[in-house]
């Protein structure tokens, strides 16, 4: 069996028993060394139904666990199938940097810096001060206009949908938001569970945006339509100077596949669905 | 803002990236069935604004964004970032010079 440059380590158990670890068939050490690609070990990826509702993930026989230790699961289906088929997609190598779904579960699951809700609220509503949507520039006049015209419909949008105001600003301490507002959207983030919150804070942290990550999660915006907006200032000088393959567009699919999974991954996690048959009568 | 392409047209393009990442068997995965499952059972309803509708379909165009921005970045990484290093081979080989050789193996080698 190769491998892969790690030795084969014999350990004893109290037993007396010896056994055989090696550390890549240790799947609470599934990131053990960075430097190391780790190959794909496994043919067939399932989804299964455990205790409790939840929903697991296995690798052929073995069932997933998240980088630390605890067992991999999942509120409802959807999402299950989703990072199955991010598990599926892998070819020889594991690709972690394009799983953006099995790394927002895991976050959720394993919560690694320790945070609250209210933190992560705390944190997602710093961006509303020096949000995206609400920092201007004073010149070259095209931008600003531009900026009027792509920026303004989203602000007023998000002004009348939570009846707040925010209002943009040129400076360079960006504008005031008055704590009304931020006790308002505080009040609403307060009323998703602690999953949503971590794709939306993730989103939040892509975008630089809290105006755009709402009007997404809300399903005002698509994701390439936030995305766009929130590198508004990069595409006005694409159209000016040029577009470098391996720079703007690799960043752009990048962004958008980040925002896709973290907006997939709120509305997955905020929402319940039952299906009601209506009955015909005639 | 631009209304979101047909159901019909996101479908497709959720299909044709399945079958980039799966190959011909498709159609036996967890993700086809689960979404056309899905297609199927959002297509009739009774309301002229149905917002469960609305709903799936932007979740539906948000999972298609997900599988395509995916399968790009990767290529373009593969394309431009992918090559890594060159060796010590190579670099001598750029200006026309070879690494020396030792016959003997160097002192500390066996």
């Amino acid at each position: 069996m190769d491998s892969g440059g790690f030795s084969l380590r014999k350990t004893k158990l109290p037993e007396n028993k010896l056994c055989l670890i090696n550390p890549q068939s240790r799947f609470a050490l599934k990131y053990s060394t960075a430097a190391v690609e780790r190959k794909r070990f496994y043919q067939h990826v399932s989804i299964s139904q455990g205790e409790g509702g939840v929903f697991e993930i296995n690798l052929d026989r073995r069932k997933l666990k998240t980088p630390g230790g605890k067992l991999f699961t999942v509120p409802n289906e959807a999402l299950a199938i989703a990072v199955a088929t991010e598990w599926d997609a892998q070819r020889d190598t594991l690709k972690f940097y394009t799983m953006h779904l099995t790394t927002l579960c895991n976050t959720a699951l394993d919560n690694p810096t320790q945070r609250n809700k209210d933190q992560m609220i705390n944190a997602a509503l710093k961006f509303l001060e020096t949000d995206t949507v609400c920092y201007r520039v004073d010149e070259p006049h095209a931008l600003v206009e531009l900026q009027k015209n792509e920026w303004d419909p989203v602000l007023h949008w998000i002004e009348n949908r939570y009846n707040v105001t925010i209002g943009s600003s040129s400076s360079i301490l960006g504008p005031e938001i008055p704590e009304a507002t931020k006790d308002t959207f505080r009040q609403h983030l307060n009323s998703y569970n602690f999953w949503s919150l971590t794709g939306l804070e993730f989103v939040i942290t892509q975008l630089k945006s809290v105006v755009l990550s709402l009007g997404m999660i809300d399903r005002h915006l698509s994701v390439e339509q936030a995305v766009l907006l929130s590198r508004l200032e990069e595409e006005f000088q694409i159209r000016h100077w040029g577009n470098v393959e391996w720079a703007h567009v690799y960043d752009m699919y990048d962004l958008r596949a980040r925002t896709a999974a973290g907006t997939l991954f709120v509305h997955l996690s905020s929402e319940n669905s039952t299906v009601k048959h209506k009955l015909l009568q005639d | 803002m631009e209304p979101l392409s047909l159901p019909l047209r996101v479908c497709r393009g959720i299909l044709r990236e399945l079958r980039y990442l799966q190959g011909p068997s498709y159609k036996q995965s967890l993700a086809y069935n689960y979404v056309m499952d899905q297609f199927r059972k959002n297509k009739v309803t009774g309301e002229r604004y149905c917002r469960a509708q609305q709903e799936a379909h932007h979740a539906s165009h948000t999972y298609l964004c997900y599988l395509a921005s995916t399968r790009n970045y990767l290529a373009l990484h593969n394309l431009y970032h992918g090559k890594g290093e060159r060796s010590a081979e190579e670099v001598a080989g750029l200006v026309g010079l070879r690494l020396p050789t030792q016959p003997g193996g160097k002192g500390w080698e066996k």
